[in-house]
């Protein structure tokens, strides 16, 4: 499949990312690349084939629904680029 | 300066424990390695006083009866591990500054056995690369240089090359790696040492940063099959913290070196046979077989027929999962932030701030994965792209189970090519087929090690991969040994410590 300009635009938003106009032309070609380069899956029959969903067998263990970790705000904070008191700070949304 | 830091971990315990150099002396040693080939650029954050207190303090414990594992024993950390209090990047600039308030399982599990920290180690920009050339923090070198071009800088392959590149240069005993789709292995092979990617779910991943969840598991990178065997015991083990760890008990992984081959089946994959492998790869990987052979193994030709769909499949898993684990980087908790636009004392929205910090935290490999993974997760594609690669991936794992019944072990070449200068790696696709070899072994979760058997034409190292049965490293260490004893490498890098 050959990714546009618009794809590009669609999956960067997706993805959060600001990418720049003069790179969109370049990352539709990257994308489009690699996109043809996994498309040679399709030639592979998976009719009745199941997902692997885990590679070791495992299933998911239980465990007692307890609060085994918490109240040190400073820990969790310590790398926050903006905080006002025991909170996270981002730029404000509401007018 | 000593040359205590070119002992292997088996040699370095030995002569700690018979009290022929302390821990301190063999830490200055690699300290000292470090600041003389600080040019290979595979530290990232260097830690020189802290591994100095740490040996002190492992001499104490010596002194008072402590026999842990790796007591004292200096090894690098790659930087995707989280360590308290120490900077941890994953080599993007998005994650510059962050120091982890805790300590990823695999580390705390070393530092409770008594190693020594020297820092943190340079890697691909979270770990998506095979040749250390994506990362914020510089280049890594590999320290070897081909004979036709000895002035040419070479890549130490990814995306551990800084752990790949210090082991080789001498300039630590050990290093932990990570692997996702050949990210311990083909570094190894790279630099003419050893690497293991263990079984899925054998490591913790807990406080690993994430790049593909289903696929990611760490491993030990050493200068031989018997330290990684060492290193593995201490970095395995059930944690309740990861659910995909696996709660089987941790062996003593040297407990078969030794041992020899006689008797075992070693497979050969028919279809690792590629166009364009050079002969000396071919060659290498055949004179390996017979070594083997004159070792009392018998060699069986085998048939792996969904080989060729590994690297397409997880050209679409892997994006997927990095998509998904990478939202989390937004500016908000940790790392980077970008600053408001010029003029404006704020961001117009918080997409915007998201967005803004994302373009500029990460580089463009990182970017371009990002992208793919949210394509082919999106509404409509899903099933095409996702679940395909998945039902792909059952069928690559089946291949291995059938092998399985038949051989104890696959012997493979570890890359298609030695390792290639910086200025002239390929782009794109033709990157992503050096884990042509590699990557189907990730995506069946089975354990994998890299050992250096031969050189190239120019005089770079080359790797064979030797495959094993999930959970069974014991006996996948046994043949590596041999196939290492066989090969008796010996040569050195021109850029060593």
């Amino acid at each position: 499949m050959s990714i546009t300009r618009e794809t590009v635009e669609q999956a960067a938003r997706l993805a959060r990312l600001t990418v720049a106009d003069e790179d969109k032309d370049r990352l539709a070609g990257e994308l489009s690349a690699i996109l043809g380069f996994v498309e040679q899956l399709d030639e592979i029959n998976t009719d009745n084939v199941e997902p692997l969903t885990s590679v070791v067998g495992a299933t998911a263990r239980m465990r007692k629904d307890e609060v085994n970790a918490g109240d040190y705000p400073e820990r969790v904070l310590a790398n926050a680029p903006d905080r006002v008191t025991d909170f996270y700070a981002v730029p404000k949304v509401v007018e | 300066m000593s040359e205590l830091n070119r002992l292997t971990i088996a040699q370095a315990r030995k002569g700690m424990a018979e009290g022929a150099f302390s821990s301190v002396e063999l830490t200055q040693s690699c300290v000292d390695a470090m600041e003389a080939r600080a040019d290979l650029g595979a530290f990232i954050t260097p830690t020189p006083e802290a591994a100095l207190e740490a040996a002190a303090e492992a001499d104490r414990k010596r002194a008072a009866g402590d026999e842990g594992a790796l007591l004292g024993i200096p090894l690098g950390i790659k930087d995707l591990f989280c360590t308290e209090g120490v900077q941890t990047t994953a080599a993007s600039r998005i994650l510059e500054g962050f120091k982890p308030t805790y300590e990823s399982t695999v580390t705390r599990n070393l530092l409770r056995d008594g190693a020594v920290f020297l820092g943190k180690l340079n890697l691909d920009e979270f770990a998506m690369g095979s040749s250390n050339t994506t990362s914020y923090y510089g280049n890594v070198v590999n320290p070897w240089q081909s004979s036709d071009k000895p002035n040419m800088q070479l890549v130490p392959g990814g995306s551990s090359g800084g752990s790949a590149s210090a082991v080789a240069a001498r300039l630590c005993l050990g290093a932990t790696g990570t692997d996702t789709g050949g990210s311990i292995r083909q570094p190894a092979a790279f630099c003419g040492i050893t690497g293991l990617k263990p079984t899925y779910g054998r490591c913790s991943r807990w406080g690993v940063v994430a790049f593909a969840s289903s696929l990611d598991q760490a491993g030990p990178m050493a200068r031989s099959v018997e330290d990684c065997g060492l290193m593995l015991g201490s970095m395995a083990g059930y944690d309740p913290m990861d659910t995909t760890s696996v709660d089987t008990p941790v062996p003593d992984y040297t407990a078969e070196l030794g041992a020899g081959v006689k008797g075992l089946k070693i497979g050969i994959p028919q279809e690792y046979r590629v166009d364009g492998m050079p002969e000396e790869i071919e060659k290498l990987w055949m004179e390996t077989a017979e070594r083997l052979r004159a070792e009392g193994a018998e060699i069986v030709e085998i048939s792996l027929p969904h080989t060729h769909a590994a690297l397409p499949a997880y050209y679409i898993v892997a994006p997927a999962e990095a998509s998904s684990n990478l939202a989390r980087y937004d500016g908000v908790r940790y790392g980077f932030r970008s600053d408001a636009p010029e003029g404006l004392p704020e961001f117009s929205s918080l997409e915007e701030m998201y967005a803004t910090t994302r373009g500029e935290g990460f580089g463009p490999e990182v970017q371009r994965r990002i992208m793919i993974g949210a394509y082919v997760l999106s509404a409509g594609f899903y099933d095409a792209y996702y679940n395909k690669a998945r039902r792909v991936r059952t069928l690559i794992a089946q291949d291995f189970s059938r092998a399985f019944e038949q051989v104890d072990a696959i012997l493979t070449p570890t890359t298609p090519s030695p390792a290639f200068g910086i200025t002239e790696e390929p782009t794109g696709v033709e990157m992503y087929m050096n884990d042509v070899f590699t990557v189907p072994a990730s995506m069946a979760g089975i354990p994998g090690i890299s050992v250096p058997v031969g050189m190239s034409k120019d005089g770079l190292p080359l790797g064979v991969q030797l495959l094993g049965k999930p959970f069974e490293e014991v006996g996948l260490l046994r043949v590596a040994q041999a196939v290492e004893t066989a090969a008796d490498f010996t040569a050195a890098p021109q850029l060593m410590a």
